[in-house]
């Protein structure tokens, strides 16, 4: 193969057809809430870890639903488990078991 | 001066022209009969009933449109209706106005309420989204029409379906920048209905916000999400082709994720916004009544002129001044008959 | 797919096209690219189709490409149009064809501008004045030489040799069609078909008997984007747009891209050989590329002009397997011979993908 001091570059675009949400469908059973979220921000904007690492709930629940594992997980690992955002959580969501399952769930995948 | 109405005149002499047998015309009719007048709808269709006869359920409560639009009619039923009947001519005279039908009938009225409702957008304007193209782009009136015949062949299993919010709505490409109002809880409807016929479907709603003002509303986004799993994507769908096999390619950008998306579709609905009815267009030269902005009829303002128009004598109801629900159209014509009773007492 | 859908847009973006007498502009970049497309539209409309093309020797760029890399001023490009049209003027005549999408853009661009800013005409008629001592009338007509060709698609299919057919089975060749970008996205009422689904090559390919084929990112750009190429580090983005283009028309087989753009027929062509040698994949069969040819060097093929005479041994992808799949007669010795005879030299063989 030829170097030619370039290469193709990977798409930005998130493939759905090749997402695969089986463990998603699994944390879905779990929590029936966790897609009531209209990510109005909250739980990000009152986050103790948000303050100074990238973690955002929001954002993990939608990572997750678009195959973003690895990323989600990455963000769950900054929880500092302290309650503000369930305690936030307009749409009532209970955040912590959310996370909880989680580490659960996608860690079992791993192994 | 408080008028006294205590007037020397029979109110069943005065006659009130209703252009249009939508719900606008409809209730408006109902109510003008009730003050005792005698109202006179024109409809140029065979049937009464507008957009609300073609559709099946609504929104929020799921009641049927057949059911609506019966109670709507029970109403009317000793109201005089001209069906199959185009205006060709309006004439102002000092206090009446001289109407000509179609069919050469003419008779003078002493009031005009203008109920011509709204056309839905022509999907086929937006040209990337490929309705009238790509076999399995349909519209929400054309998956209503589904709902209530099961009888549409691009409906066959579908295993993922999108919705479209604001296909024609606040989009200056075509000419239309305000909210349509009335598709982002239809969407949702017509999402909750088709996961309870196709339960094993994914289903994606792209919006851009949902507006869910009304009321029961946003118990109708929250039932969604939780009892059927609709998934909402914020970001509008940019592009819609077709792959070897006949499915649709779509494309949108999550922008809560600010990341583009790609994904395979058996079904795609466009939310169809509302325009002015084309037929208000003859009406409003013979009425000398102008359009806003919006292409939609001008009325008297925004707070309590909303019922009027600049000329005497000539007021409106319903969707033909603004995109409406059905429950904003039917206060509406309900206040317009109030609107005409008082400027009937005063002449 | 309802074809009736398409055929309601095609005819709503029609435009009108003078029968004869056009002022011919040149590409500056295809003539190295594609040597002989130029010359062969200009031989076949005037020798095959009997219409009168003009040249002005002293015509230039129109300084599209330093516009379009940011390197002049959207006014300095305005006075290079301007001196165009001044020489047109000149030579009088008022219909004017360009060879370049490039180019059709910046024309439509400048002349809507013009348009809209009469203050902005005036004053590049007086730079124009200032630097040149030149006064131009705008065109009555402006046109891509793609125009043209569709224009007179079916004249020349009436005079073809060949058809894009297989010859051996008799069924139709499947054939992509890649618009420039700049020939409708910017203004969709200029094109013929429209931005989303222009019909500009689509009628050349159904005329000469092809078979269109309409794959999930035939509106992506081919990724050229001007600074995206030009700048080393960036190839890879350009490359990668070209990339997702094949992968999405591979399943559907094609035989043949055909393209209106002096850039996207040079990277849909080139890049092929890139990707080839750095991935291993090729998108024709047996190791062989899909040949990407401009619509002139397509039409030089169905009249039956000598591929070699076409210039189609300088593109990188092998043409013989689409000549052999049309049955068209070639002499394989005389691709790399030049004018009488000469030896232009014969290119290095890439590892995965076919020259010959």
């Amino acid at each position: 193969m030829i170097d030619f001091g370039f290469s193709i570059s990977k798409s930005s675009h998130i493939q759905m057809d090749d997402v695969d949400l089986k463990t998603f469908k699994k944390l879905e059973a779990l929590n029936p809430d966790i897609n009531t979220c209209m990510s109005c921000g909250l739980c990000t904007a009152t986050c103790s870890a948000g303050n100074f690492t990238d973690v955002s709930f929001r954002k993990i629940i939608l990572m997750l639903q678009r195959g973003k594992d690895k990323e989600a997980l990455q963000k769950v690992k900054r929880c500092m488990m302290c309650g503000k955002c369930m305690m936030i959580c307009s749409r009532g969501i209970n955040t912590r078991n959310i996370l909880l399952s989680i580490t659960r769930l996608y860690n079992e995948e791993e192994k | 001066m408080t008028p006294s109405y205590d007037n020397t005149y029979t109110m069943k002499e005065r006659n009130v022209l209703i252009i249009g047998g939508g719900p606008a015309g409809m209730e408006a009719a109902h109510q003008l009969k009730q003050l005792g007048f005698n109202p006179i709808i024109v409809e140029r269709n065979d049937k009464l009933g507008g957009h609300l006869a073609q559709w099946d359920r609504l929104f929020p409560t799921s009641e049927t449109a057949e059911g609506l639009l019966e109670r709507l009619k029970e109403n009317i039923k000793d109201v005089e209706v001209r069906l199959n009947s185009r205006i060709t001519n309006i004439e102002k005279n000092a206090e009446t106005f001289h109407v000509t039908l179609s069919n050469n009938k003419n008779f003078d009225v002493d009031a005009v309420v203008i109920c011509t409702g709204f056309d839905l957008f022509n999907a086929e304007k937006k040209q990337e989204y490929g309705y009238g193209i790509y076999d399995r782009v349909i519209t929400n009136a054309e998956l209503e029409e589904y709902f209530k015949t099961h009888n549409d062949k691009r409906i066959d299993e579908p295993q993922r379906i999108g919705f479209v919010h604001c296909v024609g709505s606040r989009d200056i490409k075509v000419n239309n920048t305000y909210c349509s109002k009335v598709c982002c809880a239809t969407a949702l409807k017509q999402a909750c209905e088709i996961k309870d016929e196709f339960p094993d479907a994914d289903v994606y709603c792209f919006y851009m916000d949902l507006r869910m003002f009304g009321k029961g509303y946003e118990d109708l986004y929250l039932k969604a999400q939780k009892d059927f799993d609709i998934k909402c994507v914020r970001g509008r769908v940019c592009e819609v082709s077709e792959n070897i096999e006949g499915k649709l390619v779509i494309k949108a950008e999550d922008t809560l994720l600010g990341t583009p998306m790609k994904m395979t579709l058996d079904l795609l609905v466009l939310m169809c916004g509302m325009e002015k009815s084309k037929g208000a267009d003859e009406i409003q030269k013979m009425l000398n009544i102008e359009s806003n902005k919006d292409g939609f009829i001008e009325n008297l303002g925004a707070f309590v002129g909303m019922n009027k128009t600049k000329e005497k004598g000539v007021f409106v109801a319903g969707a033909c001044t603004s995109p409406k629900t059905l429950p904003d159209t039917i206060a509406e014509a309900r206040s317009t008959a109030m609107e005409v009773y008082h400027y009937l007492c005063n002449n | 797919m309802i074809v009736e859908g398409k055929q309601k847009i095609w005819a709503d973006y029609q435009k009108d096209i003078p029968d004869d007498h056009y002022y011919y502009v040149r590409s500056c970049i295809r003539q190295s690219f594609f040597p002989a497309s130029e010359v062969t539209f200009l031989d076949i409309t005037r020798n095959k189709l009997g219409k009168d093309f003009y040249e002005n020797p002293y015509h230039t760029t129109c300084g599209g490409i330093a516009y379009h890399s940011d390197s002049i001023p959207q006014e300095t490009a305005m006075t290079i149009i301007a001196r165009q049209f001044a020489l047109m003027h000149e030579s009088g005549y008022e219909n004017y064809v360009c060879s370049c999408i490039t180019s059709f853009g910046c024309y439509t661009e400048t002349l809507e501008t013009w348009h809209e800013f009469p203050e902005l005409e005036a004053k590049i008629r007086q730079y124009l004045w200032d630097s040149c001592k030149k006064e131009f009338a705008k065109p009555k007509y402006l046109a891509h030489s793609s125009d043209i060709i569709y224009k007179f698609r079916n004249e020349i299919a009436a005079k073809a040799k060949y058809k894009l057919v297989n010859a051996k089975t008799g069924k139709p060749l499947k054939v992509v069609e890649h618009i420039g970008c700049h020939y409708a996205k910017m203004f969709p009422s200029k094109g013929f078909g429209g931005a989303e689904y222009p019909h500009v090559l689509v009628g050349m390919i159904e005329a000469w008997g092809g078979e269109v084929v309409d794959y999930p990112e035939r509106r992506h750009c081919c990724g050229f984007g001007f600074r995206q190429y030009f700048v080393q580090a960036n190839r890879g983005y350009s490359m990668s747009n070209t990339y997702k283009k094949f992968e999405s028309m591979e399943p559907y087989e094609p035989d043949l891209i055909i393209t209106n753009c002096p850039g996207c027929p040079y990277f849909l062509d080139r890049w092929q050989y890139v990707i080839a040698e750095q991935t291993g994949k090729t998108y024709g069969k047996n190791g062989y590329g899909i040949p990407a040819l401009t619509y002139e060097e397509v039409a030089g093929l169905v009249l039956g002009y000598n591929p070699w005479d076409l210039g189609l041994q300088m593109h990188q992808v092998a043409i013989e397997p689409l000549l052999d799949k049309m049955g068209i007669e070639y002499d394989p010795k005389a691709k790399y011979k030049g004018v009488n005879n000469k030896d232009l030299g014969t290119p290095e063989n890439p590892v995965n993908i076919k020259l010959m």
